[in-house]
């Protein structure tokens, strides 16, 4: 009760209270605007929060994380159109729903459903705290790096067909990482006698230009969409009476959300894909799916919503980010010389339980906002691309610049732009690229930590949560190539199914040729030759 | 006619040659200076060498991209590829008006500079409607006096602002 109300202390001050509304009603405009993203948004943000107190930071930066898929399902629903990555899902069910006259309903269990998502689990994590707060200490250096190494494997092998490309970016972000003046024994690493390289390349920047000025090039260099946007009429609280029945389809998918969002490099996307389906299996009407099931809905955006508060749980406890959003969080506890990990939740819990209590009022705050402002909100969807392009490419500036006020900073992270667009054109992953550089820095301090007090390679996971970690890396290995391995014979056999003899007269008589040359072919022949009258030519 | 191969392939195909081999040939030259641009800590323990983790990443980036473009559906340049790779030099111009940007800031001034370029660049985008102009404008201005008049952060006053007169030298140095 105690850490309740010292929490509840950190949040009762006006700078704070401003910060969760400009944050979470930024964060459903920027979520409702497709294009724009909360990666662009919080890296574009970034370096502001570096001059503000920590909470009040990271409450802006949460308040867009968390807020933005709110916003995300409004163009999803009504224009098919995701306003953010993870709201794909929803235009399964939601459009179908606008598509019937019920976009209305769809926008109203949306909202309830994301509300539903988001507080429950808060509410778990919560509750969950004080053991989080025991097991992180068990966390020593080579658990940590296990975690790490567990991370960036679980990532590479979420890019389902790319896996190969996502590991190669992950080592380029590794690489990227060690680029500079090393710690230890200070020699350069791949500086190429460049000052500007000594001090290594900023995360930031390359946050920056990957996610917001990529984002910018890929608007400016598309085209405009003409949309036309369903007007809205009568309330929208219809949807929180539709949510309460079906409970158990809420209850699992935000369940599924608040584990694969506190399993690193997990996420939304698997987390949806799991309640859509446990939904749809256990659903007495699964063909409605896809074609504007209620049920469908409710999994999609309640299971995306559990996730932000998760995912705070490995960056938290054990200082480790589990996707891109909270690998640039990771900077503002740095820049604040607050290190998370299990050394924060034994000393600092408080300022834990603080920013959980945030993402609970912020839940509350945005689901009031879009009861009340939608119809106002969805003239946002009609901002044309190239326009948005241009606004994205002059916020980049304050990103980069302010950091250091360095023109050096801008050149790479136009090049990183450069490198995120064509990435985008070829629908090829960043994430891994930050990843790696953040988790590429984690591994290298604690396996040189770790290995220090190692004999032989099995002390290294004696431990008993680092044999589990062990287990887990190998366990997530063998599932990643038996799914390989089944993907090839799968596609043999289409390969087979698919192939055909060539009809053409050349390719016959070639066949025919190379069939009489085998062994059977001449004994074939030659049993022939048998009923044939012989040939009377001379030779 | 598309192979199996090509259909179970995620993503826009055209450009992938192009793009492994030119990440692969990146990674191969960086990973043959790591000699030189890398040293090797007499008495220090292997995982612990400066070198290891250059080595780890190079290593992994010669090896998945090398990877990556063996299960590629199709390893020939085609027409259709260059195409591609001609698309991604275009945003080449828009780095030079962000970088042309990012020059005339500290000399003519955050606020001047970019009330002028977002409509410019508006313009440039094939705009010419005068609300979009105009809300160009406003939005250069607003960006101007949130991040720097309110939330302070790091944009340097201009060498413009220093002939200005007293008073409002300081007062354009610190808000705009």
């Amino acid at each position: 009760m105690d850490i309740l109300f010292s929490s509840l202390d950190i949040l009762a001050r006006w700078d704070v209270v401003l910060a969760l509304l400009a944050g979470s009603v930024g964060g459903v405009l920027i979520g409702a605007i497709p294009g724009v993203g909360p990666a662009v948004a919080i890296a574009i943000l970034l370096p502001a929060t570096f001059s503000m107190d920590p909470i009040v930071g990271l409450t802006v930066l949460l308040g867009i994380y968390g807020s933005s898929m709110y916003g995300g399902a409004i163009p999803a629903i009504l224009i098919n159109t995701p306003g953010t990555a993870v709201n794909a899902l929803t235009t399964y069910d939601g459009f179908p729903m606008t598509a019937r006259g019920e976009a209305r309903r769809a926008l109203s269990l949306a909202y309830s459903s994301s509300f539903f998502g988001g507080v429950f689990s808060v509410i778990c994590l919560i509750l969950f705290a004080p053991v989080l707060a025991k097991v992180a200490p068990l966390f020593g250096s080579r658990e940590i790096f296990l975690a790490a190494l567990l991370g960036i494997i679980l990532v590479v092998v979420a890019h389902r067909g790319q896996s190969l490309i996502a590991a190669a970016l992950a080592c380029f972000g590794i690489f990227l990482n060690t680029v500079g003046l090393e710690a230890v024994k200070y020699s350069k690493r791949y500086t190429f006698d460049q000052s500007f390289l000594s001090s290594g390349i900023d995360l930031i920047v390359v946050v920056l230009g990957l996610f917001a000025l990529s984002q910018a090039f890929f608007l400016l260099q598309g085209e405009d969409e003409k949309t036309r946007i369903t007007r809205l009429k009568g309330g929208l609280f219809q949807g929180l009476r539709e949510l309460g029945r079906h409970p158990r389809v809420a209850g699992v998918s935000a369940g599924f959300g608040v584990v694969m969002g506190m399993i690193p490099g997990v996420g939304e996307f698997t987390a949806q894909f799991l309640s859509y389906t446990y939904a749809q299996k256990s659903s007495k009407r699964p063909d409605d799916f896809g074609h504007g099931s209620s049920e469908g809905l409710i999994a999609a955006e309640t299971s995306n919503n559990a996730v932000p508060a998760a995912a705070m749980v490995p960056l938290l406890a054990l200082g480790i980010p589990g996707e891109a959003l909270t690998a640039m969080m990771l900077s503002v506890f740095y820049v604040h010389n607050v290190v998370p990990g299990p050394q924060l939740f034994q000393n600092d819990m408080p300022f834990v339980v603080a920013l959980y209590l945030a993402l609970l009022i912020l839940n509350v705050i945005v689901l009031v906002f879009l009861l009340f402002a939608t119809n106002q909100l969805i003239k946002v969807v009609k901002i044309p691309n190239r326009f948005l392009g241009v606004c994205i490419l002059t916020l980049s500036f304050v990103g980069v610049y302010s950091l250091r006020n360095s023109a050096t900073d801008c050149i790479i992270a136009a090049v990183f732009g450069l490198i995120g667009f064509v990435l985008k054109r070829l629908s090829l992953p960043a994430v891994p690229i930050i990843l790696g550089m953040v988790l590429g820095g984690i591994m290298e301090v604690k396996l040189r930590a770790g290995m220090a007090r190692v004999k032989t390679p099995f002390d290294f996971i004696e431990r008993p949560i680092a044999m589990i970690l062990f287990v887990m890396i190998l366990g997530v290995l063998f599932i990643h190539f038996r799914r390989v391995w089944l993907d090839r014979k799968e596609l043999k056999q289409e390969k087979w199914s698919t192939k055909h003899s060539s009809t053409t007269f050349g390719t016959h008589l070639s066949r025919r040729r190379d069939y009489l040359l085998t062994e059977r072919g001449k004994k074939l022949r030659a049993k022939r030759s048998m009923f044939s009258r012989r040939s009377t030519d001379r030779n | 006619m598309s192979t199996p191969e090509e259909r179970r392939w995620i993503g826009r195909l055209q450009g992938q040659v192009i793009f492994a081999i030119a990440f692969v040939v990146f990674s191969a030259l960086l990973l043959s200076q790591i000699g030189t641009q890398t040293k090797w800590a007499r008495g220090t323990a292997f995982f612990a060498q400066p070198r290891f983790w250059p080595a780890v990443g190079l290593g992994g980036m010669v090896l998945f991209g090398a990877l990556h473009f063996w299960r590629l559906p199709r390893h020939r340049i085609r027409r259709t590829d260059v195409i591609e790779a001609r698309i991604w030099a275009q945003p080449m111009e828009y780095a030079l008006w962000f970088m042309g940007y990012v020059l005339l800031v500290p000399v003519i001034g955050y606020l001047p500079v970019t009330i002028a370029f977002v409509p410019a660049m508006i313009w440039r985008m094939g705009y010419r409607s005068k609300t979009l102009l105009w809300a160009g404008v406003a939005f250069g201005a607003a960006v101007v006096v949130v991040f720097k008049s309110f939330l302070q952060v790091k944009i340097p006053g201009a060498m413009l602002y220093d002939y200005l007169p007293g008073a409002l030298r300081s007062f354009f140095i610190l808000h705009f």
